[in-house]
């Protein structure tokens, strides 16, 4: 078998990849090549018919389909090299990609590897609910694919766990079709999807939303016949007596995504356990020289705007890395306060223009965040909010910042 | 529909009623003789109840009283399952296994399971201490532990899957979605009557399970009465799976009627832990409770600390067909009988653990009651073996690259998490028995059984299934009859 070699292979054609591919171009990187598992590029986006994409990037709202053409086309003309029906199988350190499709297997070996593979839903396994296993029980996202992308109708009446954004949507879908949405349990205090997706798929709609419950018990041998719900206490447990029976068909479950990260495990990348994705650099670097990622594979994403935005900034570093070595600044840690989920990158070498983005773990009112070395504040942000649902996005200017040095990303109360 | 008159035409010399892995393994035995033999199910797939929903071990034999049918059967059952594997081409491992103590009435107590075992027949029993263990399984906690080597580990799907399949290439007619509702002794045998049509037979073997009770009531014979027991289970994401080396078992504690809540590698590289021992009142409720699964986190920490809820991909439950009550508790023999008042039909009930070690054991025993009877003629075509599907991902890459041209299916990957390609699951789907619905796909070819659980895949299938047969969203079912996956389209097309 001939190892083909590359500057540049793009593991995913979705939103991350495809913007990644596009800069990368602009700057004048030439041998650049999209490996892509579906027959078509766009990603998740192809199934989100939905508006309201593109609001940051572009200040239209656009359906996710239409979002994607723009940057498949941009990447079109500029004749970038894509395979797609072309799964990406093993993924080695030495940026080896072995990939297979009907025409054969492939094996390619690329200066830069930039991981853009998307993420997965988490399971009802993953979560442990107790009861019996009938059909009708989905995750949000493959309810979506099968009514958007096969004309399959799932089912008449549903109860959604989870107040995720794909399960609000999911949630006036269905309406939509003529199935009725019983409601929205989500065992948060809180609703983890964005506000805008509460009053336009709930709200509107009257479907109603029940915070601190959770389904516990799935009934029904054959198809779903009902879930039991509870109301939880503060640390999530259930509250007894408060069981109430919900008949439903259908149970969509919205209870979080994972970045995709098999192959780069198989890789050796080290990952974040807060983030569950790569842990990277501020050039998006992994810890496998010549390994980037962006996009949902790095970090699950609220908006598909700031997906296009991180993979334009890291197909800035992937630039620069191919035309000298890497930067050898020392990577120092951006050190997280606890109010805060994560931040990304986790890491910085000081070398380039800054972006942290982070999520804070509950809702917070009258919040400053500012990025803080030593005893220099480099830049503040106010909320009079700050919720998970919404990401954060903090910059600092190159100039500002000092090699070697710790950041810490610090949240006070107004 | 099929009326009285066609069905009538059925007439065997042998019917099996049950397809678990004790009539899929009675189906080949059968099938070695010249005999019209055909087997009777209920559900959609073969394996749907207590032999899909098991640890998967081989036991060696030491859990069983001596003298008993299930220490004779599982001996044997033991010691033959290479072959059978090798045979119809299934995964099994002689991977050995531990029983951890910790202190001196623990260790009074494998010494009894040692005397009972070497009593039974079960070679190689050794008590060792803790640099054993940590040798053998370093994550395994225990300060002594009895290590028999010849217990191993198979997967009880493909292997009751195997054994239906090779029955019906040598010529085993299997009815699915046939569940008998009544049966009438005649003249020369039975007249069974099914929810589709009335078979007629000389011999009636009772392979039902859960249900062998009223199987054997159906016959009058109304001395039985089956106690489901259940047992729930958590299955682990293959990252933890290089951790345990070998199935892992506390001290059992008799009255309870199960091995206690173990740690079992499954032949896929993933791990079980339960199962747990819950009396319930009815036989076929999977379900799985919140307080034991916290249980068996809680114990399987005991011997096992890597366990973490966030290693959890999914939880199932199996029910264990007992002729002990939970106020008796421990254990009743096998009962395999042919009473005088009821000729030709034999009689199994109780089939517990180890069953599944024990199912060709049974069979061979079932056949030399037959051949008290008859003149068993041998079939001179007979062919033990049948092919499973072959794993693309296990392959060289010079034998994936010749695969994919010989045929490009091999080249899409269908189930990202367990790597199969489209050519495995058209061939799973293509399988000798018929079986349609997803989860008889799933267990032949592994697709949607890694941690995303058919979150990539489901769709896929799904299409394929009613492309390769032509069928209509309504008709795709999960499982069981009923187990509607869709309900339509979304919009006429
Ligand atoms: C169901 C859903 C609904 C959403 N709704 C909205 C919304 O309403 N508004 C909004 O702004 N944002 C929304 N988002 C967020 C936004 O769409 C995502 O953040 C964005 O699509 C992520 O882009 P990505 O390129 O990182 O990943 P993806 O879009 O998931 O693309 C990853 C690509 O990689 C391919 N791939 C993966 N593994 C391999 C492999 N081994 N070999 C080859 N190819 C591979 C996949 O097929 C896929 O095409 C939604 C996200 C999801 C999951
Ligand atoms: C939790 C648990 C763990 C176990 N672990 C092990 C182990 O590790 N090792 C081991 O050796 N054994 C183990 N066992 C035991 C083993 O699984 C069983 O002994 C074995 O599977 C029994 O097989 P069977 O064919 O008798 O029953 P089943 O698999 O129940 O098959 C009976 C079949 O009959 C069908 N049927 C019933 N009624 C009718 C009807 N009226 N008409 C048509 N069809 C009918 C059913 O649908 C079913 O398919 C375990 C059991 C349990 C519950």
């Amino acid at each position: 078998m001939t190892t083909q070699n590359r500057s540049v292979i793009i593991i995913g054609g979705g939103p991350a990849g495809l913007a990644a591919a596009a800069a990368l171009r602009q700057q004048g990187v030439e041998d650049i090549l999209i490996l892509e598992r579906e027959h078509d590029l766009g990603g998740i986006l192809r199934q989100c018919i939905h508006d309201g994409f593109g609001l940051t990037r572009f200040k239209e709202a656009l359906s996710g389909p239409e979002y994607a053409a723009r940057f498949v086309d941009t990447v079109q003309q500029a004749g970038i090299e894509v395979m797609t029906d072309i799964t990406v199988t093993e993924l080695h350190a030495d940026r080896t990609v072995v990939a297979t499709a009907r025409s054969g297997r492939y094996v390619f070996k690329a200066q830069a590897v930039i991981l853009a593979m998307g993420c997965r839903e988490r399971t009802r396994g993953a979560i442990q609910i107790p009861g019996s296993r009938p059909a009708g029980v989905y995750t949000a996202g493959i309810a979506q694919a099968y009514m958007n992308l096969k004309n399959i109708m799932i089912g008449r009446s549903a109860v959604i766990l989870g107040s995720g954004d794909i399960g609000l949507i999911m949630a006036r879908r269905l309406t939509l079709e003529g199935a009725s949405v019983k409601g929205v349990f989500e065992i948060q205090p809180y609703p983890s999807g964005l506000p805008r997706n509460i009053t336009q798929c709930l709200d509107d709609y009257d479907i109603p939303l029940f915070l601190s419950h959770t389904v516990t018990a799935i009934h029904g041998t054959k198809r779903l016949t009902g879930v039991t719900v509870s109301q939880v206490d503060s640390s999530f447990r259930p509250i007894p007596d408060t069981e109430k029976e919900w008949t439903c068909d259908t149970l969509i479950l919205s209870v979080g995504l994972i970045p995709e990260n098999e192959l780069s495990k198989m890789a050796g990348v080290l990952l974040d356990p807060r983030t569950k994705g790569p842990r990277v650099d501020e050039h998006y670097q992994t810890s496998v020289a010549g390994i980037f990622a962006a996009g949902n594979v790095l970090h699950v994403h609220d908006l598909v705007d700031f997906v296009s935005l991180e993979a334009e900034r890291l197909a800035e570093s992937v630039g620069d890395y191919l035309k000298q070595a890497p930067a050898d600044e020392e990577a120092v840690p951006v050190e997280a306060d606890p109010e805060l989920a994560y931040t990304v990158p986790q890491l910085v070498r000081a070398d380039r223009d800054l972006t942290v983005s982070c999520r804070v773990r509950r809702p917070l009112n009258r919040v400053r965040i500012s990025i803080w070395q030593n005893d220099q504040k480099h830049v503040t942000r106010r909320f009079r909010r700050a919720i998970p649902a919404e990401m954060i996005h903090l910059t600092v200017p190159k100039e500002k910042l000092v090699p070697g040095e710790p950041l810490k990303v610090v949240v006070e109360h107004e | 529909m099929m009326n009285k008159q066609t069905a009538l035409q059925k007439r065997y010399d042998v019917l099996i009623i049950g397809s678990g892995v004790v009539g899929s393994a009675l189906a080949r035995e059968l099938s070695r003789y010249q005999l019209n033999v055909a087997v009777l199910e209920k559900e959609l797939d073969v394996c749907t109840e207590t032999s899909g929903r098991n640890s998967g071990v081989i036991h060696a034999g030491f859990n069983n009283k001596p003298g008993s049918l299930m220490a004779k059967f599982c001996v044997e059952g033991c010691l033959g399952y290479g072959v059978v594997a090798d045979e119809i081409d299934i995964p099994f491992s002689r991977t050995g296994k531990l029983v951890v103590g910790f202190d001196d009435e623990d260790r009074k107590k494998l010494q009894a399971l040692k005397e009972a075992g070497e009593q039974n027949g079960v070679p190689g029993l050794e008590i060792v201490e803790s640099d054993v263990i940590r040798d053998k399984a370093p994550a395994i906690l225990g300060e002594m532990a009895l290590y028999s080597p010849m217990t191993g580990i198979t997967n009880p799907f493909l292997y009751t899957v195997a054994l239906a399949e090779n029955a019906v290439q040598n010529g085993v007619s299997l009815w699915l979605n046939h569940e008998v509702t009544a049966i009438e002794q005649v003249d020369d045998g039975y007249q069974v009557q099914t929810t589709q049509g009335v078979f007629e037979s000389r011999w009636v073997i009772n392979c039902a399970g859960l249900f062998a009770d009223r199987v054997a009531r159906m016959v009058g014979i109304d001395d039985y009465t089956i106690y489901p027991c259940r047992g729930e289970y958590l299955v682990l994401d293959k990252e933890l799976g290089s951790q345990l080396p070998l199935p892992a078992y506390p001290v059992p504690n008799i009255r309870e009627g199960g091995l206690g809540i173990h740690l079992t590698p499954t032949t896929d590289g993933n791990i079980l832990v339960g199962p747990s021992t819950d009396y319930i009142d009815e036989h076929t409720d999977y379900g799985t409770t919140r307080s034991i699964l916290d249980l068996l986190m809680r114990e399987g920490r005991k011997i096992f600390p890597p366990l973490n809820p966030s290693a959890v991909i999914r939880t199932f439950a199996g029910v264990r067909p007992k002729l002990v009550s939970r106020t008796t508790g421990g254990y009743a023999d096998f009962v395999i009988e042919h009473r005088p008042e009821t000729r030709h039909f034999i009689n199994m009930v109780g089939l517990e653990s180890p069953g599944l070690t024990a199912a060709v054991p049974i069979a061979r025993n079932v056949i030399s009651i037959i051949g008290e009877y008859e003149d068993l003629r041998e079939n001179p075509s007979f062919n033990p073996c049948r092919e499973g599907i072959l794993s693309f991902k296990d392959q060289t890459p010079e034998r994936q690259e010749s695969l994919i041209h010989e045929n490009p299916d091999y080249g899409v990957v269908v189930c990202r998490c367990e790597g199969i390609t489209q050519a495995e699951i058209l061939a799973a789907i293509r399988n000798p028995l018929g079986v349609t619905t997803l989860s008889g796909i799933k267990n032949r070819s592994r697709a949607m059984m890694g941690r995303c659980q058919g979150g990539y895949c489901q769709i896929r299938i799904a299409e394929l299934i009613m492309a390769e047969q032509n069928r209509s969203e309504e008709s795709v079912m999960l499982a069981r009859k009923g187990s509607r996956t869709f309900v339509g389209k979304v919009r006429p097309s």
